[in-house]
């Protein structure tokens, strides 16, 4: 296309401000001194302080960044193994059937799968808490850790770890030395997408956990039902920030991780060695 | 065959390993789970944990299957759970149809710029989707209020002389939804959009077409794919959304999502629940389907 008319600048200024005021309005207001929030009181930091000083919400801060480290590991290790499945194995029986398993948690409405998973624990008899949330939130986040996984697999060059299993190099043993060293920006992403999903997740946290352990969202969202507070305001802020630097620096990781393959190519290029 | 089988077999066991646990971990909790939400929508609602009638009792020798169709029979004749099926539908349908409005000519622009410019706004039109979702709707509510700021500041420029109600009502249940899904329309149609071929519109501009009517003539036929696999991607999640209309929604509007989640935590009808869930997939399953053969197609 050519230069971008006066229309595309347009719709892009229109989209983008759409998509980042309520954000920058909800980030000002944290800092708001009175306890109105469309009165403005002065520049403040006190609710920040409230909020740190508040156990209950420490508490279910703890609990969503276990849930979403352990889930967001466990996804990109099912995600991984998925995706080789997929990509690798291009024929075995139950693909179509596996593929969609992989495709419709996607789309499937978060109440849905809330539902049929909390009767899938009380059937096993688990005992709600932690480890069902941790569980329930692998699942879904598991299909797109493998949409982030199977895009960067498919790029992949195959015919290196052939050369590596035609030199007698076990399968397993070529894909993890020569096939995921190339994928860590793709690992660094899928995990970091699991672990944000996992960490807003308010529908199946709820209807997965048991009496006692409450997640940060189902604690906020018990705030929320009460009303509009600069304190809610706060605890947004430190969660947008928090993951905001975590999606720069994780851009950060891939480009350095892409530059590094690069200048590690151009080496053995100079040298003659490959 | 024998003899050669040593090493294959090996690989094979390795093969059908690999492929066994993530299938295990899906069907186990993603499909089984299903077949018990059908079961239990059968099932009677009794006091205790967990909170059904399990569906077969021994009664000596003879084993009693019972099957309760009453909630099916109740969902589907019950004018509030057919009303929240309608304005679940019809929810989710305009506001992807505005969505479309919005994310089309944003996906356009970011298309027609350079490459380096690209790669930024598409990272910028991701960060929300990355924040948390509940706090974006959240902060809808400070803006939207009667002593919000958008009537705030509308009061200050005159074009109103009273609040508006925005709040609790179904227009903010709309904007809402666009807000919180744009990310996955524009998504979808940007793709489509960078990866199609210039030539083809260069042509038809060398032919003597108009800009605009080469647009609606070649471009937008061509990027349909990624407009419907944006639609899909949008209108299936919205029909069974809770957050939105939980929080920015009145008591007059009421989605399906919502009754689910009432019927199981206020009124612990877990029955109904499910048999509410099951009629609400069962209006699903053919976008769900088309969505899929979609994403199949064009991966291979």
């Amino acid at each position: 296309m050519t230069k971008p008319s006066w229309f595309n600048r347009l719709s892009i200024l229109f989209g983008l401000a759409f998509l980042y005021l309520p954000i920058v309005v909800l980030v000002i207001y944290s800092f708001n001194g009175s306890k109105l929030v469309t009165v403005w009181g002065g520049f403040s930091t006190q609710w920040y302080a409230t909020v740190l000083a508040n156990p209950s919400i420490i508490e279910g801060a703890k609990v969503s960044f276990l849930v979403a480290a352990v889930s967001a590991t466990a996804a990109t290790i099912l995600g991984t193994l998925a995706a080789v499945v997929m990509v690798r194995l291009r024929r075995f029986r139950g693909r179509a059937l596996l593929n969609g398993m992989l495709l419709a948690p996607m789309v499937m409405p978060e109440v849905v799968m809330a539902v049929s998973m909390l009767l899938m624990f009380v059937t096993l008899g688990i005992d709600r808490g932690p480890l069902t949330i941790t569980l329930a939130h692998t699942t879904f986040t598991l299909c797109f850790a493998t949409v982030v996984l199977q895009s960067r697999l498919v790029e992949l060059d195959p015919s290196l770890e052939e050369a590596a299993r035609d030199l007698g190099c076990p399968p397993a043993k070529a894909f993890v030395s020569v096939a995921l060293p190339n994928m860590v920006p793709a690992l660094v992403s899928a995990w970091l997408l699991s672990f944000t999903l996992s960490l807003d997740d308010l529908v199946i946290s709820s209807f997965t956990t048991g009496p006692g352990a409450s997640t940060l969202p189902m604690k906020i969202y018990s705030q929320i039902k009460f009303g509009v507070t600069p304190e809610i305001n706060a605890i947004s802020t430190i969660i947008l920030g928090t993951v905001v630097l975590g999606l720069v620096a994780a851009q950060l990781v891939s480009r350095r991780a892409e530059q590094r393959g690069k200048r590690r190519c151009l080496k053995q290029f100079e040298t003659g060695d490959s | 065959m024998r003899t050669a089988a040593t090493p294959s077999s090996k690989t094979s066991w390795g093969r059908r390993i690999l492929i066994a646990i993530p299938y295990a971990w899906l069907l186990v909790l993603f499909l089984a789970p299903f077949a018990l939400v059908a079961g239990i929508s059968l099932s009677t609602v009794r006091l205790g944990m967990p909170p059904f009638e399990p569906l077969t009792a021994w009664d000596g020798s003879i084993l009693n299957l019972r099957l309760n169709f009453e909630n099916f029979l109740y969902v589907l004749t019950d004018d509030t759970y057919l009303l929240a099926y309608l304005t679940s539908l019809k929810i989710a349908a305009i506001s992807t149809a505005a969505m479309l409005f919005i994310a089309y000519p944003l996906a356009y622009g970011i298309a027609s710029c350079s490459p380096s410019s690209r790669s930024l706004l598409v990272f910028l039109v991701i960060v929300p989707f990355w924040s948390s979702m509940l706090i974006r709707v959240y902060s809808w509510m400070s803006i939207l209020r009667n002593d919000g700021l958008l009537n705030a500041l509308l009061l200050k420029i005159g074009l109103i002389g009273e609040p508006l109600r925005i709040l609790n009502t179904e227009t903010a249940i709309y904007i809402g939804i666009v807000y919180t899904y744009l990310p996955f329309m524009v998504l979808p149609i940007y793709s489509n959009l960078s990866s199609a071929d210039r030539t083809l519109i260069e042509a038809a501009r060398d032919l003597g077409c108009a800009r605009i009517s080469a647009f609606w003539r070649v471009t937008f036929p061509l990027s349909l794919p990624g407009v419907l696999a944006g639609c899909a991607l949008v209108f299936i999640p919205v029909v069974g959304e809770f957050v939105i209309p939980d929080l920015l929604g009145g008591a007059d509007t009421q989605m399906i999502g919502r009754a689910i989640w009432l019927e199981f935590f206020n009124n612990r009808d877990w029955p109904m629940a499910a048999a509410v869930t099951i009629v609400l997939l069962a209006l699903l399953v053919v976008p769900i389907v088309y969505f899929q053969s979609r994403q199949a197609h064009t991966r291979t």
